[in-house]
């Protein structure tokens, strides 16, 4: 997919500027328009069109659900091709899977299990293994190194 | 862990899809969540300080930000010198994520994942590159998977 070609450069840097530290004061947009130069209108327009059109998944607070009390476990499963389709129904219809991805590997299928109270993971491996009949291989993190979505527009 | 009550239940529950686009949006939430605005801005705080939110901001989608190309790569490194490494390889710039996970002996030899974003596959193998010289000997095995479609997407959502 190529760069969105409606992006312009004040799209770019309200996203490089809004990717963390927006205030909690009371009037934050007009804070962040100000140090970006901008009419504070013009900046909610532009958030609410980039929402709109997908360049923005979200635009709030992220929350860190472990320290909240639940749970976020990476999960694996290596499905033959002919039977990709079915699973793949299967895994996603559960309200647990956060986000799944196809990789290209004999483990194939990576999804993430978010539950709010750590017992709902189990119980959903489970699940998944009883409705696919394939073994699901759970990669929960032993240690966080770094996290930062932050990437440059 | 962070105490949650009631309140910051409700808080998280109105705000996992987004803040109001509205000039005064912290107002707006506390109306809704019948709150004072500055009990409401004390929670949010409170909740950033403690990490239970790891920021405030916009999270762009990278697809449309021209980055293609992801890959997972996972590396099989010495148990000892794991925790070292992976705070090497955190540091570099195009990593996004980078984590010590559990090997699952004889299907899954690889202990050290990072996800690496990259323009095209060719940027991300140049990235991997810098990683393996970094690993050095302390890495035996290495390997990357490249997503080809995303299935789902849906973020964590609390259920009301």
């Amino acid at each position: 997919m190529a760069p969105d070609p409606l992006l312009d450069d004040v799209d770019r840097r309200i996203i490089n500027a809004l990717q963390g530290g927006f205030p909690i004061v009371d009037e934050p947009y007009r804070v962040v328009a100000e140090r970006l130069g901008l009419p504070e209108a013009e900046l909610l327009a532009r958030l609410g069109r980039m929402l709109d059109t997908k360049v923005l998944t979200r635009f709030g607070p992220m929350y860190q659900v472990e320290r909240l009390g639940g749970r976020f476990v990476l999960a694996s499963m290596k499905v033959p091709e002919a039977d990709f389709d079915r699973v793949t129904r299967i895994v996603n219809s559960l309200p647990e899977v956060a986000h799944n991805y196809r990789r290209e590997h004999d483990f194939n299928m990576w999804f993430v299990l978010a539950a709010e109270h750590p017992d709902g993971i189990p119980a959903a491996i489970m699940a998944i293994e009883c409705a696919t009949d394939l073994p699901v291989y759970a990669f929960p993190k032993e240690r966080e190194y770094f996290v930062e979505m932050k990437l440059r527009a | 862990m962070h105490e949650r009550d009631e309140t910051d239940r409700r808080l998280i529950l109105a705000t996992q899809a987004g803040l109001p686009l509205v000039p005064r949006p912290y107002d707006a939430l506390a109306d809704r969540l019948g709150i004072p605005a500055a009990e409401l801005k004390a929670r949010l705080e409170r909740m950033l300080a403690l990490g239970a939110i790891r920021r405030i901001g916009a999270v762009p989608n990278h697809y449309a930000l021209g980055y293609a190309a992801n890959g997972m790569s996972v590396w099989d490194v010495d148990d000892h010198h794991c925790d070292e490494l992976g705070i090497a390889v955190g540091k570099l710039d195009f990593v996004t994520h980078c984590y010590r996970r559990p090997r699952h002996l004889p299907d899954w030899r690889y202990n050290l994942f990072a996800m690496v974003h990259g323009r095209s596959r060719l940027e991300v193998e140049a990235h991997l590159g810098t990683i393996r010289e970094l690993l050095g000997d302390r890495c035996r095995a290495s390997d990357v998977l490249y997503s080809s479609a995303i299935l789902k997407k849906t973020g964590l959502r609390l259920s009301a």
